[in-house]
């Protein structure tokens, strides 16, 4: 057995990596973080009032000769909009990532698994029987959405539990069709309580028309909290997409860690929906292409996933409040001619196969 | 730093009729022991419930006199690891370094980060299985052999005090095998930790086991030093008359055999 020989040549390749491994990955997190910037100076400095970048950094700034017009249209309209945008955006791809690794599907996000449509009906109902305005602040929306979120989960979970063995593919078909349901019955809601069309059109496709501060003071403490929770379950999250086995012999408590991600995921998809309805689709395409990119460490695809997913919503922000202006396309329209075809290529590329 | 696992009145199942019935067994430091038998007699069953994977339908395992289900999952994994006799096929993979690295968590946690120790002793174990130039390769374009030197480098980044080894060999070349067969040793005569392998290789059984244990018909047929259980007397009711022993010249160990008839 030539032990020394195996020795000398593991010494060797040794030397080859090390801490270098790492800078890369945090640079392309910075140039994100810079393209988020950008797309949000980008989005506030276009539409039917488009602001040069001189007066775009002179209103940002408050400084003396911003133009009262620009300031009014950039800090009490586009900003805090383009912000909630970018907030949303970040959730949901975040909400995809723990979905599509706790499922180990890849076709997995936040509508396909029923919580998007489970929190839309929790916020229609809240807000038909009347809850809608101020609660100490919090306001109940959020946390009528969760519970519609949440309850809509355990329910296609539930469903997709065909005796031992769960199957990816049933709890696919369960969500989409638990989905489809309670969509229904949030248009229905609707108008029964006499809303306008487009009110159940904002809902169930999804809109940031009108959004001021007030929505980005309520979802950002939430969805921090969803996040953060999230970021620290990384390392389960690799785990678990090993295996279940794997995980419970490397130590980890399979169902707890499980119900922690299940609770964060679906608590960051419905603070998404309480305050922008259903948008598809983003949550499914940031965690592929950022998987695609930068790999399929949880550590790593979470932030990039994130700012993948707010870059695309503000941009797709932007489309939707310009493409037919006057008129505000809802931003679902937008998403999901974006994401759609994605889907469909991603279904073909896996053969047909949901698992 | 000692150690004793040990099953009492152990009897595993999944739902239906139990894989085996009231098995008793200890490995303690130092020891290597191969648990061998036909396919399907339980020998994955036994080291899953060894690593608390399988929860016991009667009797317990103890480890160092604690059952191992009044323990939590990550106090146990600190302790014991398993090298899985195949990879689950994950969906997005991770690279082979980020795979020995969750072998970590159990002494890190899982929340913290890794410490410059972690590193060491996951390098240690990449270059001791010639895997540190294949550090950033996706786990999905690696051979077999190359997967399971993965998972016995991630089992030895787990720096436990016992061993379990699921047909560790499988997939491996000479090469290897013997790398194996002597990291296995020495980690069990330097450093006292307690090893349990399956093996269905009875000669290589015979070469690296101090005690072998033949699991059979759901229960224990034997179990002792390899030249007691590697006799046709003992293996003959078990594996059927297709075998012969011979002795090794040099080294006093039985070699088990397949008979191959004319027809």
């Amino acid at each position: 057995m030539s032990e020394k020989g195996v020795e000398a040549r593991n010494e060797q390749q040794e030397p080859d990596e090390g801490a270098g491994i790492r800078f890369p990955r945090l640079g392309w997190i910075a140039l994100l973080g810079i393209g988020l910037l950008a797309s949000v100076a980008a989005s506030v400095a276009l539409g039917s009032v488009s602001i040069s970048p001189r007066s775009l950094l002179r209103a940002l700034t408050f400084s003396e000769n911003a133009s009262p017009v620009h300031l009014a249209v950039l800090w009490d309209l586009r900003l805090p909009r383009a912000v909630l945008a970018a907030l949303v955006g970040a959730a949901l791809a975040s909400a995809g990532v723990a979905f599509q690794a706790l499922f180990r599907n890849a076709l997995a996000d936040p509508f396909v698994v029923g919580a998007s449509s489970g929190a839309a009906l929790g916020a229609t109902l809240a807000l038909t029987l009347g809850f809608s305005t101020g609660w100490a602040g919090l306001g109940p929306l959020p946390l009528a959405a969760f519970c519609g979120a949440i309850g809509a989960v355990l329910c296609a979970l539930a469903l997709a539990e065909t005796g031992s063995n769960s199957s990816m593919a049933s709890l696919l078909l369960a969500g989409t069709a638990l989905s489809t349901m309670l969509s229904a019955i949030v248009s229905f809601l609707l108008l029964w309580a006499n809303q306008p069309w487009f009110q159940a059109f904002n809902w169930l496709l999804g809109s940031f028309s009108g959004r001021d501060w007030s929505y980005v003071r309520l979802a950002a403490p939430y969805l921090a909290v969803c996040y953060v929770t999230l970021q620290l379950m990384s390392r389960p999250l690799d785990a678990l997409t090993a295996g279940d086995d794997v995980a419970r012999s490397l130590g980890l408590s399979v169902r707890t860690a499980r119900l922690v991600i299940i609770a964060a995921a679906t608590m960051a998809a419905s603070v998404a929906v309480a305050f922008s309805g259903i948008i598809g689709f983003v949550g499914l395409i940031a965690p592929h292409i950022a998987r695609l990119l930068f790999g399929a460490s949880h550590r790593v695809l979470l932030p990039t996933s994130a700012l993948l997913g707010a870059i695309l919503l503000v941009w797709a922000d932007l489309a939707a409040r310009t493409l037919l202006a006057p008129v505000e396309v809802p931003i679902g329209i937008v998403t999901a001619f974006l994401g759609g075809p994605f889907f469909l290529y991603l279904l073909k590329a896996k053969g047909g196969r949901l698992t | 730093m000692s150690v004793r696992l040990e099953a009492v009145n152990l009897s595993c199942g999944y739902g239906g009729p139990p894989v085996f019935k009231g098995v008793d067994f200890t490995v303690q430091s130092g020891e290597i022991c191969a648990l061998i038998g036909p396919n399907g007699s339980g020998k994955t069953t036994l080291l899953h419930a060894l690593d608390r994977l399988v929860r016991p339908m009667e009797g317990e395992v103890r480890l160092d006199d604690v059952s191992i289900w009044n323990c939590g999952p990550r106090e146990v994994a600190a302790r014991v690891a398993l090298a899985p006799q195949r990879a689950a096929t994950a969906i997005w993979p991770l690279t082979v370094r980020e795979t020995i690295q969750l072998a970590r968590a159990p002494h890190r946690g899982w929340l913290a980060s890794y410490t410059s120790e972690d590193v060491k002793v996951v390098m240690h174990a990449m270059a001791r299985f010639g895997l540190t130039n294949l550090a950033g390769r996706s786990m999905a374009t690696l051979s077999g052999g190359e997967v399971r030197r993965v998972l016995l480098a991630r089992a030895l980044a787990q720096a436990p005090a016992v061993l379990l080894l699921d047909e560790p060999l499988t997939y491996l070349d000479l090469h290897y095998q013997a790398e194996i067969l002597t990291l296995v040793r020495s980690l069990s005569r330097e450093e006292g930790i307690a090893v349990v392998l399956t093996l269905h290789d009875l000669a290589l059984a015979a070469l690296c086991a101090d005690r072998v244990v033949l699991l059979a018909n759901g229960r224990i047929c034997g179990q002792g030093p390899p030249g007691e259980i590697l006799t046709p007397e003992v293996l003959t009711p078990v594996y059927g008359d297709d075998l012969e022993v011979i002795q090794h010249s040099g080294k006093s160990v039985p070699i088990v055999l397949p008979r191959v008839r004319a027809r």
